[in-house]
């Protein structure tokens, strides 16, 4: 089977590929953003922490 | 001993960090159960006798399905367990099971409708299995609505687990649709009683898949569930410590 035979899926390409594009896009983002949201929240807590001590 | 370690599992401090160890050893599996399923779903697997390539959608439409069933259940668990005992690792468990569900629900969806335009010729019909997963849908969005919502977190908790537990009826409904009414939508090939009427070569990279979805959908949840616990106790001590130390 040649890389060609293989990207064109029987003559489905857009169907497939589409399919898995966008499985590929949603399950990368459900994992940025928690990433994300943890990272603020982390920094966020050692912010309020420092300014508390400050303020004491 | 076994009840000892629930209970200290419970405890936001254990589950942060017996989770923050776990996720990345379930995320590494997901990743090589992913790449085995891509393996033999795209490459091994030959194109069927009916549907060409067309039906190599069902790797990811089939799992993502299954998966927007199998969380709105451990959704509507957990919040019933957060209702009933006040859990409150429970309830955190439950929203976080909201927008990954939702995805897999969308997913299905939109693989649905990719798959259904080459074979049934349109993109949608209203018919009862795609109705019934839309309305899971929306169900979903509206658990993760109604949470915003509500400031007070333990009261979005118990509305939210409420919702889902009204939502449950349209389990069953979604299940059984194929075989209740008249569709469009092929009926069960995999779960039914006997042989699957799948061959190996495609049953094999379908239950890969299944599997690294239901992988990736612990580690995310998890991840989920130390963000809403990080909102939840941002400023207790064992947050605070724990930030300093690093």
């Amino acid at each position: 089977m040649s890389l060609n035979e293989f990207l064109h899926m029987g003559g489905y390409a857009f169907y497939v590929w589409t399919s898995y594009g966008i499985a590929l896009l949603i399950l990368l983002a459900n994992i940025i953003a928690p990433v994300r949201q943890h990272r603020k929240l982390l920094s966020d807590i050692s912010r309020r922490t420092r300014r508390e001590r400050r303020e004491s | 001993m076994f009840n000892n370690f629930f209970h200290k599992l419970a405890s936001p401090k254990y589950f942060y960090r017996i989770s923050g160890n776990l996720i990345p050893w379930t995320a590494a599996a997901c990743l090589l159960l992913v790449l085995a399923g891509l393996y033999y779903g795209l490459l091994v697997a030959p194109p069927d006798y009916q549907q060409g390539d067309s039906y190599r959608i069902m790797f990811i439409h089939v799992p993502a399905a299954w998966m927007s069933l199998f969380i709105y259940m451990v959704m509507a668990v957990s919040g019933a367990i957060g209702l009933v005992w006040r859990i409150k690792l429970a309830e955190i468990m439950a929203i976080s099971s909201a927008p990954i569900g939702a995805s897999f629900t969308f997913l299905a969806l939109v693989t649905g409708s990719l798959w259904g335009k080459p074979m049934w010729g349109t993109w949608w019909v209203w018919d009862a299995r795609l109705t019934s997963e839309l309305i899971l849908l929306f169900l979903y969005l509206g658990v993760i609505a109604l949470h915003g919502a509500i400031e007070d977190r333990r009261t979005a908790a118990r509305a939210v687990a409420i919702l889902a537990l009204v939502g449950v009826i349209n389990i069953p409904i979604i299940h059984f649709s194929v075989e209740w009414w008249n569709t469009l939508h092929q009926g069960p090939t995999v779960t039914r009683f006997g042989k699957p009427a799948i061959h190996i070569s495609m049953l094999i990279p379908l239950l890969l898949m299944a599997l690294a979805f239901k992988l990736y959908y612990v580690f995310t949840v998890l991840m989920r569930a130390r963000c809403e616990l990080l909102v939840r106790e941002g400023n207790a001590g064992w947050a605070r410590e724990l930030v300093a130390a690093k």
